[in-house]
């Protein structure tokens, strides 16, 4: 059975939605932890969200 | 902003009031149409009394390199209406692009429907070119100002210095310090504030009604991507290419290391390339996604037929005009940022034991 790119793309971006998400949120719990710190984790949180939403648009323009 | 948006959408809809099925066509092709670059600078269109088409616009020089240098106007174009004709040699717009053809404007095609006709070297100055040319004149009187009223001033900013001087000391505090190391920042500085400021007002000046898509266009995010990438490789130190082409270093024999490098070397080799590729296409496919979601809830606004789909449609693309803001400035941050850390990697000098 063959199933259509749009749906593996689909279940691509969910994937890396719910990546993002965790990063998000494992952020705000580093942030509620170590106020102190917010700089260097928003720092990094937006690197590694980066690198997992380039592979959601190469998900996407595969299509 | 949008309402002068929603104006060109609306006067683009009364070309023909069609049928339901070709108003989705339409709106498809007039979002098409946005992303693309063009040949002259047109902010909106109507059509007259007459049904005649009038563009409100400025024309923008085509230069072509055919058997020499043509050099004219692309109101001879008049929107792809017509052929060009230019010392004896006719040319004519054929999705978007320039093609060579006789005075009638004749296209041939192949069996999979492509244009034959021979194509000139296209050199012109469209749209995106005159949008770029736009940013550097303003990023050069801005920041000329500010470093000048550092010297009036002793020392202090003054006028609209005073709103981008944290934004580059951030740049440098934030972002170049942290990933590059307090040794070598300083060489990489002007690189880095350039593209920064490049990608920021790019993108903004996309969100305004003048419609250019220039962040959104992959042959200008190739080329930043590509400055990227020479710049990483060229200043390379021993240890980067070092890490790249023996990681392992002297913590084991070379013959328990030939089949690991078998593996590990082609990845390091492909990670050199993956980095600025990374970047030209988050860049791109974040502005370009941006675009096509704004004018796509716009375009809602025919596709429901009730007064709800006007105030739904407006509010949706507020929200989302608001949202692509931050977007314009945390791309132009993550490109500047992953650049850094890019450079960081290849300035790196590790402490020899």
């Amino acid at each position: 059975m063959e199933i259509p790119v749009m749906v593996g793309a689909g279940i691509i971006v969910i994937g890396v939605g719910m990546g993002i998400g965790r990063i998000g949120g494992s952020a705000m719990d580093a942030i509620a932890r170590q106020p102190e710190a917010y700089g260097k984790i928003q720092t990094a949180m937006l690197i590694a969200a980066a690198l997992i939403e380039g592979i959601g648009f190469a998900a996407l323009f595969a299509v | 902003m949008l309402a002068l948006l929603c104006s060109s959408f609306a006067l683009a809809e009364t070309k023909d009031g069609a049928k339901d099925g070709d108003l989705k066509t339409e709106i498809k092709e007039y979002i098409a149409h946005h992303l693309q670059d063009s040949y002259d600078f047109s902010l909106f269109s109507y059509t007259n009394d007459q049904g005649e088409h009038v563009y409100i616009g400025l024309p923008l020089p085509v230069i072509l390199w055919d058997n020499g240098l043509k050099l004219f106007s692309s109101s001879k174009f008049h929107h792809g209406e017509t052929v060009a004709n230019v010392d004896g040699n006719y040319y004519a717009l054929y999705h978007n692009k320039i093609y060579k053809t006789d005075a009638a404007g004749t296209i041939n095609y192949d069996e999979d429907h492509h244009a034959t006709n021979s194509k000139p070297l296209d050199l012109s100055m469209t749209k995106s070119v005159v949008s770029m040319l736009l940013v550097f004149a303003i990023m050069f009187f801005l920041f000329k100002n500010l470093a000048e009223s550092y010297a009036k001033n002793g020392g202090i900013a003054s006028g609209v210095g005073r709103f981008f001087e944290p934004i580059v000391l951030y740049v440098r505090d934030d972002i170049a310090r942290p990933n590059i190391g307090e040794k070598k920042y300083k060489k990489y500085m002007s690189y880095l504030l350039t593209i920064f400021f490049f990608i920021w007002f790019l993108n903004i000046l996309g969100l305004t009604p003048l419609g250019v898509n220039v962040t959104g266009n992959i042959a200008v995010t190739f080329g930043l991507a590509l400055l990227t990438f020479l710049i990483t490789n060229l200043t390379g130190t021993k240890d980067y290419w070092l890490h790249i082409f023996d990681p392992l270093g002297s913590t084991m024999a070379w013959y328990a290391k030939v089949p690991l490098y078998i593996i590990l070397i082609p990845i390091e080799v492909l990670g050199i390339f993956v980095k600025p590729f990374s970047l030209l296409i988050r860049l791109y496919a974040n502005m370009q996604a941006g675009h096509i979601v704004l004018m796509s809830l716009i375009g809602l606004m025919f596709i429901f037929k009730s007064w709800l789909g006007s105030p739904l449609s407006f509010g949706l693309a507020f929200a989302i005009s608001l949202i692509e803001i931050l977007v314009a400035l945390l791309q132009a941050y993550i490109f500047t940022m992953l650049s850094a850390l890019y450079f960081g990697f290849a300035a790196e000098e590790h402490e020899h034991h």
